[in-house]
């Protein structure tokens, strides 16, 4: 018998494109990937939930502005609000941005080009459920491919984001021209997480990095220990 | 009755789009062109016949969905309503 493994939901929104390699790279480092349909008005038994990249509803409006209406994002909401664990990459951390439960918003990029390569970004926080595999000041090498990456946030809202140590990664050579050189952040609890770079597609050195594991094997952990089951 | 949403960036805020229309109108010889932004139209046909009632709830569509009052402001323009 297979022991059991901490469980993870994959969201799928019509048009997200890198649920299936974030349910192989989440299942690589030892979790149980749960693909859910983003019509599910339920979640499964889960310790975690991902919100993976894509176009969700061709991008139209704003990226993840109408993917937040989704009937899974309340469930989303509810686990949020339980304290549970909920981490979006790209398209899904603009859909966490325009649902609420992160501060700020995705804009063009600066250049208003498509941006697909390697960035290195700053671990600024080690104690989140997304980052306790890292130390603050490692520096991870991830892919970005975007066209709507440049974080962005008022002057006010900016404050408070970095009053509340609310930035857990930054960019070190800012690609987009992010505010602060943001590349990722997380709600006031710490429990909510987005960034724009791919830690799905950098988890083994045959992908050109296998820094993106130290993220997501901190997800299936913090996965692990709210089911009661070892990672 | 027929409504109007015209969204805009706000003032000050980084605009990739219209900075590179105005580029493109200079490499035209559109020269003497200081500012370009871009926003974005949005036309309505609504059940409601009240112009009040049709404006807040315009409105409420906007600060949910239509714009996102962050980066954007804007503006509701009713047919036969000044």
């Amino acid at each position: 018998m297979r022991e059991a493994r901490p469980r993870i939901a994959v969201i799928t929104f019509p048009g997200s494109l890198d649920d299936r390699d974030m349910c192989w790279a989440l299942g690589s480092l030892g979790a149980e990937s749960i693909p859910v349909w983003h019509a599910e008005e339920e979640l499964p038994d889960v310790g975690a939930v991902v919100l993976p990249g894509g176009f969700s509803y061709g991008d139209y409006l704003r990226c993840g502005a109408i993917a937040r209406f989704s009937p899974v994002m309340k469930a989303v909401e509810r686990f949020a609000a339980d304290g549970g664990a909920v981490l979006g990459t790209c398209n899904g951390f603009q859909i966490l941005c325009e649902a609420g439960l992160l501060p700020g918003i995705l804009r063009p990029n600066r250049s208003l080009r498509f941006i697909c390569r390697d960035t290195t970004i700053r671990v600024e926080r080690a104690d989140t459920p997304f980052t306790s595999r890292c130390k603050p000041g490692y520096l991870l090498r991830l892919p970005i491919k975007h066209g709507e990456g440049a974080w962005f946030a008022d002057p006010e809202l900016l404050a408070e984001v970095e009053a509340n140590d609310q930035v857990v990664f930054r960019y070190t050579d800012n690609p987009n021209g992010a505010i602060a050189d943001v590349a990722g952040v997380c709600n006031r609890e710490g429990n909510v997480m987005g960034l724009m770079p791919h830690p799905e597609h950098a988890v083994d050195p045959l992908l050109g990095s296998g820094d993106g594991a130290l993220i997501l094997a901190s997800l299936v952990e913090a996965a692990g220990v709210r089911l009661g089951v070892p990672a | 009755m027929k409504a109007t949403v015209l969204v805009r960036p706000k003032a000050g805020i980084l605009d990739p789009q219209g900075n590179a229309v105005l580029t493109g109108l200079g490499h035209l010889g559109f020269n003497g062109v200081r500012t370009a932004h871009v926003g974005r139209l949005v036309e309505l046909e609504l059940d409601e016949t009240d112009p009040a009632k049709a404006r807040a709830l315009i409105a409420a569509m906007c600060d949910q969905l239509i714009a996102n009052p962050l980066i954007e402001s804007y503006e509701i323009e009713l047919e036969g309503d000044a």
